[in-house]
Parts: structure tokens; C-alpha cells; sequence
């Protein structure tokens, strides 16, 4: 694989992503690794069903009492579109168009970086309410299972970034083609853990 | 591994005919997400009207699978030639899934 | 660049080792490693039949002996048994698909640094204020009220390790679903190939609930939550759960790998093919796939319910389905084959009974009315004993009489061999066999002594008696090891005469690239094909000979993992308000992600290594040969 080979619209493979025997590899592992990633966040998951709304004698916490589906519903339309924003970008990477898919990126790294803020402002908001992380088992549950999914969004968005920035100058190769395909992928799966979080988390939390 | 990239440089139709296939495929990915969004909006109304409980869980569910469903084939593309083997994983990773979450709401014994 | 480091001096021929991503040296370490961890696991091994040979005895303090059987569990399977398996297939596995390493060198690397720095912090236990001392399943309803450190060693080492497992079990998966020599299809793997692919998914599925048990515990011993704290409602079951789904695989992940590592030997030394190889494979796969559903006959007594009892035993029975499928094959294999008794065939035969006995007390433990009986008596102590050493310990002393030729270029001494062999095969069962019947009197596990006029002294003296036994044996094999090291007789390509699989068509040790020319497999069984039909060579190619890309040696792996080793530190010590110990766990996840992100800024395209430098690689390697 020559690095500093260029491409031209033209001569671009069809899969990119997989043309070198990097990019096979890649591709599955990382299809594994989200398998892996499912487990954890099914384990996650299992615990809050089985922690939710349980705390010492007195807690006054529900989650009926405290979750509020405007701000949610905000975070879900959010990273809903970043999903597709990276579609965009990758529909981009597939046609060699480099400018655009850069561009894309960075609205997906915007809306990322939104959906961050608005998570961090309504942790703020329920740690000021006097729900903390050490307030009850429910409370334990509930911002490690949200706060791994964010971690898993800050941790995407400096992917995005890094990537951004490292091949900024060069342009698309085979060489950098699966990183960028495998972001996106991780976005997506990021995207799939958040439509459980928010059904399972916030609407059977509201409904009691 | 040092030979495995084979240069196919397209021909003017075949490259039309790629692009043409391609923004097509895209407008399949635009209707998957105006799906994805009109289902959250669903849950999302669902809950608010307050229908009874009983009737709401399964129905978000449902949708939230669904989604996943669209996110996995459309966005994600599990669908692809050659794809069986990750998807085979996929879904044991997904079986696994489910029966640690159904032991943790019927046997943890509380 | 790797190649030419065998003649310099030591300091380099460490650095070489440090950096470098090769699966038969990173093989090596995994076998360094591991063995010293076993040493040390057998040490405690031998201080709990010491502490328990005779009535009332003081060798060890209560609390000690409870540090003792902590560490000796943990010890043996999380840093011994598995970087064993670990190594050899890191060592055989590409060489049998006819690849010229694994997926991900890099990730390889990364995976024993993270194993070995988490096995080291966890073992510092001893050093810094007490080991772990809640059983190696450290429950947390007990786990909680420890009040030393060390408990926080066993999970944030435990992490740290098992981080490194996940990502060996995606890079074996990956090597075998997409780096098979071409021809080399599914059904044409060798069987410890298939069996380290199951083992490996068994990783992907079952290491994330134990990371996330681990990370509740650590959570909630040093950064105030409260999932297992009742009070605050949480739920010990929680980490029960968790822990079993994660364990009850650990142990096929244990033990498929020593299944195949005896279906390759029962193959070679009967000089027969495998019977029944389909069955095997399928056996194999059925194994994983029940894996997953069994887990809680591990907490019969906890009070799940007669439902949930009821599902659980029948699933556990079923088990025993295809493991018995496969001891018939193996039979089989045997049967009308012309069998020689080389050492690893020794291990082969001496496994198929002392398995059986203990999968037959897995079963009787499957019946819950039972188990309510025999639950945390010596019975089980016995049971699991007799799976994992009669099954996993012996497959690991036969792997490593069976592919040390292949991995040193030099064969063990066969008499010195079966001396271990015998020694530790009767040492075993002498200590073992007879804790079955302690148990039935009524012994329990994980008490540090008994009473004179409880009747167990005779048994207790035979059991410590059999584990000097195993110490011998393993002390002969370990002076097995420096003799032959130190003669240094090389040995060919096929040194015990009847290789079947690939590993055994190339030199030993293989040259770093493995493979000049990727093989063309032609079937089940691809040197035996080649070498009965008279190919000198043993194998045909699958390509002509060119230039062949080798990835690039990396100190990165050390250094992130070292990263988090620091960091684990900092979060050990927090609960103690302690100043540092923030800037502490900031300074060693700075390291850690930082080396992660130069890893993706660097460009690491690997280099080539040139045809000429093959075809003089390739006929040094003959006259190497003949010497």
C-alpha cells in the first residue's frame, strides 16, 4: 500500500473501506468490537432496569419525579441528525469528494459536541436538584449508564477531531479511507445505544 | 498483503452509472432518517398523551427496535455482501444482550 | 530489523522483545509470563495444603489463608492458565492458517503489555498493605466489608488485564475470519484453530459483563456508589450475576483451547487422522454457544427460585452432550491407530479419564437438589480441580512438550518428560481425588483449619502429600526446560515425525515472516496431504515469491499500558483523601490516551522485506537443517 499514491474520483475503489487488507481487518474487528460493545452496554442496561428508582429509605428521587422529555427529545433529534449528517460525510468519502466529507464532519462534530453540552447542563441540573452520583443505587445506575454513553460521544468527537486534523492536508487514500468509514460506524452504533437510552431511560422512566 | 490493491480506473459510463447508484442510495438513507425521526416522534407522543402503561412499553419498544433495525441495515450497512460473518457475531453480541437484561428483571431476586 | 537482533547483547535483545509485535515472541512472553504466575500460584497452592496438612494447624494466620486462596484462584486463572492458552495460540494459530501473523501486530502487543502490567499491580497487593482476600469470585456482599486495599488491586488489575484479553480474543477472530491462507477453508482448520476461534468469541461475549462487574465494584469501593450497598438499595445479586456470565464462559475459554490442543495430539501420535472431525467442530461450537446459558448453576443456593433452578440445571445437563461426543472421538481417534507414547501423548491419555471424572461430578452439581448439598464443600473444590488441572493444566504441560521444538527450534527431553509427567499425573489424583470424599464428610471450602476430632486428618495428610507430588513434577520440567536450553540441540521442521498441519511444513523456530510464500491448502491436514504424496517441500504456494510486507516493531503497547497501571494508582488510593491521587489517575489516563493518540497521528505503513533477502533467508534455513 503506497501512502502517497493519489486518487482521483475515477480510480477510487467502490468499498474504500476494505480495498487493503488493513481495511478488511479493520472492519471486522471493529464490527467485533461493537458486538463486545453491546454486551457492556446490555450489562449497563440490565443494572439500571434492575437499580431503577431504589434507594435508601426516604429517597425522595423517582425517575418519574425527575426526568423531562423536552430537553430529551432536544438530545434525540440532536444526534439523530448527526447519524445522518455522517451518512452525508461518508456518501462524500465514497465519491473521493475530501471537501465535502470534511465538511459534514464538522456538522457532525457540531451537533456531537451540542448533544455533549446539553448532557453536561442536565447532569448539572439533577446534581443541583441533590441527586448526585453517591445519592442512591438508582442514582449510581443512572449516571453510569448515561455518563458511558457520553463518554463514548467525547470520545467520538475527538476521534472525529483527529482525524480531521491529521488529514486535513493529504486528502482521502486508501490508507485513511477505513478510519474514517470506522468513525462513522462507531457514530452510528452510539446513535443505536442512545434510541434504547432514551426509551428505555426517559419515556418507561416518565410512565413510571 | 503487499499486492492487494488492484487499480480499476472507470470508464465515463461506468463512473455516471457509480455516482447515479450512489445518490440513489442516499435517498434511501434520507427516508430511513425521516423514519427514524417520525418513530422517535411517535414514542415521544405516545408518552406525553398518557395512554396506559401497559399499552406504551411495548409500543416504544417495538420502535426503538425498529430503529436499530434501520440504523444497522441502512446506516451501518450489516446488509452487505460479505457481511455474514460480522453479523453472525452481531447478533450472538445481541443475544447475549438480551439474555442478561431478561435475567436482571425477572431473577435478581430482590 | 527484527531478524538480525539474535546477536546482540542483552539490553537489545530485551528492548527487541519489549517492541516488538511478532506473535511467536509476544507467544514467548505470554509463556514467560504466564509461567512465572503459575509458579507463583502453585506457591500459594502449596502453602494451602501446608496450612491445612494436619489439625489446628498455624502456619498461616486466618486472615493470610484467606489471602492465600484468593490469590492462588485469581492467580491461576486469569495470570497463569489463560496467558498460557493465550501463548500457544499466539504461537501456532497463524503458523496452522498459513498466515504471516495475526490481524493486529500492534494490538497483539498491546493486549500481553495490558495482561502483564494488570497481573503485576494486582500480585503488588502483597507488598502494599495486604492481598485480596474475598474468595477469587469476590463476591460483594463480602468483597465491600474487606477493609484492606486489596480488593481494589484485585479489580482495577483485574481491568487492566482483562482489557488486554478482549483485545486478543478481536485480533484472533479477526486473523482467523479474514487471514487463512487461500484453500484453508473453515472446515479445512485445524481443530486447535477452531477451538481458539470458539475460545476467542467466548472472550468477546463474556470479558464485558466482568468489566462492567469490576468497574461496579471499583465505583463502589472508592468513588462512593452503591450498587452492591443494600442500604442505599443497591443489589449484591447484581455482581453474582454478572460475575457468573462472565465465568461460566471463562471456563470453556479455559478449557476448548486445551480440547484442541489434545485433538491435535491424539491426530499426530496416533497417526491418524481425526475421527469424527465435523462432530469435533460442531461439538465445539454447540460448547460456546451453551456457554452462555448455564451460568447460574453456579448460584443454585442462592434462592432464585425453582424456576429458574429448574431451567438452569437442564441446560447444565445438556452440556454434556457434546463434551461426551467429543471423548468418544478422541476414543476413537486412538482406536486402530499406530500410537506412539511420546510425552504429550502421555498428557493426551491421562486427560480423557481425569476429565471424565469431573465433568460426571459437573453433572451430579447439575442437579439442584443436590448442589444444595454439595454447595462450597471440597466437593466442588474437587470437581473444579479436576476440569480445569485434569483438563487445562495437563493440555498446557502437553502443548508445552508438544510445540517446543516449534517455538525454541529445540525438543524437551522426553525421559525427564514423562518423569513429570508421571509425577504429576499421581500427584494430582492423590491430592484431588480424595477431597471428593472430604467433602461428602462434610468439609467446607475456604476455611484456613479443622478440628482434631472432625475425622479429616488422614484425608487432609494424603491430599498435602499428593501436592508435593505436583511441585516435583513441576520442578523437573522446569530443570527439563534449563537443560535443554542450555544443550541446545536444534531439531528440523517436523521434529516428532508426523506433523499434520501447517506449523509443522516450516523450520523451527519459524522465520520471522513465517511463510516465504503463503501455502495453497489443499485439505484437512495440508503438510500430511503434501508429504504422502512425496512433496519435499511439504507444502505447494498459493503465490510466487515477492516481497512481503511486515508491520513495524512499536514501543507504544508498553507505554499505554503502563499509562493505565499509574492511573490505577491514583483511583486505588483515593478513598483515602490523599492529595495526589487525583492529579494521579489524570496524569496516568494522559499517557494513556495521549500514546493512543500519537499511535493514530503516526503513520505506521510497516516495511518490506525484499525478495533477495528471502531466497538467502531460505537457503541458510537448509543448511540449518542438516546440521
Amino acid at each position: 500500500m503506497d501512502i502517497n499514491k493519489k486518487y482521483t474520483p475515477h480510480s477510487w475503489p467502490d468499498h474504500p473501506e476494505t480495498a487493503t487488507m488493513e481495511g478488511k481487518n479493520k472492519f471486522v474487528g471493529f464490527w467485533l468490537l461493537l458486538a463486545a460493545e453491546s454486551v457492556t452496554f446490555a450489562s449497563l442496561f440490565a443494572t439500571y432496569l434492575a437499580l431503577k428508582d431504589k434507594g435508601p429509605s426516604g429517597m425522595e428521587f423517582t425517575a418519574a419525579g425527575l426526568f423531562e422529555l423536552p430537553l430529551v427529545f432536544a438530545m434525540t433529534m440532536i444526534l439523530l441528525t448527526s447519524s445522518l449528517t455522517s451518512v452525508y460525510a461518508m456518501y462524500h468519502m465514497k465519491n473521493h469528494n475530501f471537501k465535502s466529507m470534511q465538511a459534514w464532519l464538522a456538522v457532525t462534530v457540531l451537533l456531537g459536541a451540542t448533544f455533549l453540552g446539553l448532557e453536561i447542563y442536565e447532569f448539572n441540573h439533577y446534581v443541583h436538584l441533590g441527586f448526585g452520583y453517591t445519592n442512591s443505587a438508582f442514582s449510581s445506575a443512572f449516571y453510569t449508564l448515561v455518563g458511558t454513553h457520553g463518554a463514548h460521544v467525547l470520545f467520538g468527537l475527538g476521534w472525529f477531531i483527529a482525524l480531521m486534523v491529521r488529514n486535513a492536508k493529504r486528502g482521502l487514500n486508501t490508507y485513511n479511507a477505513p478510519k474514517f468509514f470506522l468513525v462513522s460506524l462507531y457514530w452510528h452504533f452510539i446513535d443505536v445505544v442512545w434510541v434504547f437510552i432514551f426509551t428505555v431511560v426517559y419515556l418507561m422512566g416518565v410512565i413510571g | 498483503m503487499a499486492h492487494d490493491v488492484h487499480e480499476h480506473v472507470r470508464t465515463k459510463e461506468e463512473y455516471e452509472y457509480v455516482r447515479r447508484q450512489r445518490a440513489q442510495e442516499m435517498r434511501h438513507m434520507l427516508t430511513s432518517f425521516a423514519m427514524m425521526i417520525f418513530l422517535t416522534l411517535i414514542a415521544f407522543t405516545a408518552v406525553a398523551a398518557g395512554f396506559s402503561t401497559y399499552l406504551i412499553v411495548p409500543i416504544i419498544l417495538l420502535l426503538a427496535a425498529i430503529q436499530v433495525v434501520l440504523q444497522l441495515y441502512h446506516f451501518m450497512h450489516l446488509s452487505n455482501k460479505g457481511s455474514g460473518t460480522i453479523a453472525f457475531f452481531m447478533f450472538s453480541g445481541m443475544f447475549v444482550a438480551f439474555i442478561v437484561i431478561l435475567t436482571f428483571v425477572t431473577i435478581i431476586w430482590w | 530489523m527484527s531478524s538480525n537482533a539474535q546477536k546482540s547483547g542483552f539490553g537489545a535483545t530485551i528492548w527487541d522483545y519489549m517492541t516488538s509485535v511478532d506473535h511467536k515472541k509476544i507467544a514467548i512472553l505470554y509463556l514467560m509470563s504466564g509461567g512465572l504466575f503459575f509458579l507463583i500460584g502453585g506457591i500459594e497452592a502449596m502453602m494451602i495444603r501446608i496450612q491445612l496438612m494436619k489439625a489446628g494447624n498455624d502456619f498461616l494466620s486466618a486472615g493470610t489463608y484467606n489471602e492465600v486462596l484468593t490469590m492462588h484462584g485469581t492467580t491461576m486463572i486469569f495470570l497463569a492458565a489463560m496467558p498460557l492458552l493465550l501463548g500457544f495460540m499466539n504461537a501456532i494459530m497463524p503458523l496452522q492458517i498459513g498466515a504471516r501473523d495475526v490481524a493486529f501486530p500492534f494490538l497483539n502487543s498491546l493486549g500481553f503489555w495490558l495482561f502483564f502490567f494488570g497481573g503485576v499491580f494486582l500480585n503488588l497487593s502483597w507488598f502494599l498493605g495486604g492481598a485480596p482476600d474475598a474468595g477469587w469470585t469476590n463476591y460483594a456482599s463480602l468483597a465491600l466489608a474487606s477493609e484492606s486495599h486489596g480488593i481494589d488491586f484485585y479489580s482495577l488489575g483485574l481491568t487492566i488485564s482483562g482489557f488486554g484479553t478482549l483485545i486478543s480474543g478481536i485480533n484472533f477472530l479477526v486473523t482467523i475470519i479474514n487471514m487463512r491462507a487461500p484453500g484453508m477453508t473453515y472446515m479445512r482448520m485445524p481443530l486447535f484453530t477452531w477451538t481458539t476461534f470458539v475460545a476467542s468469541a467466548l472472550i468477546l461475549l463474556a470479558f464485558p459483563p466482568l468489566t462492567i462487574a469490576i468497574f461496579f465494584m471499583v465505583f463502589d469501593r472508592l468513588f462512593g456508589s452503591h450498587f452492591f450497598d443494600v442500604a442505599a438499595g443497591g443489589n449484591t445479586i447484581i455482581w453474582e450475576h454478572l460475575f457468573w456470565i462472565f465465568g461460566h464462559p471463562e471456563v470453556y475459554i479455559l478449557i476448548l483451547p486445551a480440547f484442541g490442543i489434545f485433538s491435535e495430539i491424539f491426530a499426530i501420535f496416533s497417526r491418524k487422522r481425526l475421527f469424527g472431525y465435523t462432530a469435533l467442530v460442531f461439538a465445539t461450537i454447540l460448547i460456546g454457544f451453551y456457554g452462555f446459558m448455564v451460568w447460574a448453576h453456579h448460584m443454585f443456593t442462592v434462592g432464585l427460585g425453582p424456576t429458574a433452578n429448574a431451567i438452569f440445571a437442564l441446560a447444565t445437563m445438556i452440556i454434556a452432550v457434546p463434551t461426551g461426543v467429543k471423548i468418544f472421538n478422541w476414543l476413537l481417534t486412538i482406536w486402530g491407530g499406530s500410537v506412539s507414547f511420546a510425552t504429550p501423548m502421555l498428557y493426551a491419555v491421562g486427560f480423557i479419564p481425569s476429565f471424565v471424572a469431573g465433568g460426571v461430578t459437573g453433572v451430579m452439581q447439575a442437579m439442584a437438589p443436590l448442589d444444595y448439598q454439595l454447595h462450597d464443600s471440597y466437593f466442588i473444590v474437587a470437581h473444579f480441580h479436576y476440569v480445569i488441572v485434569g483438563g487445562v493444566v495437563l493440555a498446557i504441560f502437553a502443548a508445552t512438550h508438544l510445540y517446543w521444538p516449534k517455538m525454541f527450534g529445540t525438543m524437551l527431553s522426553e525421559k525427564l518428560g514423562k518423569v513429570t509427567f508421571w509425577l504429576f499425573f499421581i500427584g494430582f489424583h492423590l491430592t484431588f481425588f480424595i477431597q471428593h470424599f472430604l467433602g461428602l464428610m462434610g468439609m467446607p471450602r475456604r476455611v484456613y483449619t479443622f478440628g482434631a476430632d472432625q475425622g479429616w486428618d488422614l484425608f487432609n495428610a494424603i491430599s498435602s502429600a499428593g501436592a508435593i507430588f505436583m511441585a516435583l513434577g513441576v520442578i523437573i520440567l522446569l530443570v527439563n526446560v534449563i537443560m535443554t536450553t542450555v544443550k541446545n540441540e536444534r531439531v528440523g521442521n517436523d521434529p516428532w515425525g508426523d506433523g499434520r498441519t501447517l506449523e509443522w511444513a516450516i523450520p523451527s523456530p519459524p522465520p520471522f515472516y513465517n511463510f516465504a510464500q503463503t501455502p495453497l491448502v489443499r485439505g484437512l491436514d495440508t503438510y500430511w496431504i503434501e508429504k504422502m504424496e512425496g512433496n519435499k517441500e511439504g507444502m505447494i504456494y498459493a503465490e510466487p515469491l515477492g516481497d512481503i510486507h511486515m508491520p513495524n516493531n512499536s514501543f507504544i503497547p508498553v507505554v499505554m499500558s503502563f499509562g493505565l497501571f499509574v492511573a490505577s494508582f491514583g483511583a486505588l488510593y483515593h478513598p483515602d483523601d490523599l492529595p495526589w491521587t487525583v492529579p494521579v489517575i489524570v496524569l496516568g489516563l494522559l499517557i494513556t490516551f495521549g500514546s493512543m493518540l500519537l499511535r493514530s497521528l503516526k503513520d505506521d505503513l510497516g516495511f518490506h522485506v525484499h525478495k533477495e533477502d528471502l531466497i538467502k533467508d531460505r537457503e541458510g534455513v537448509k543448511t540449518d537443517g542438516h546440521q
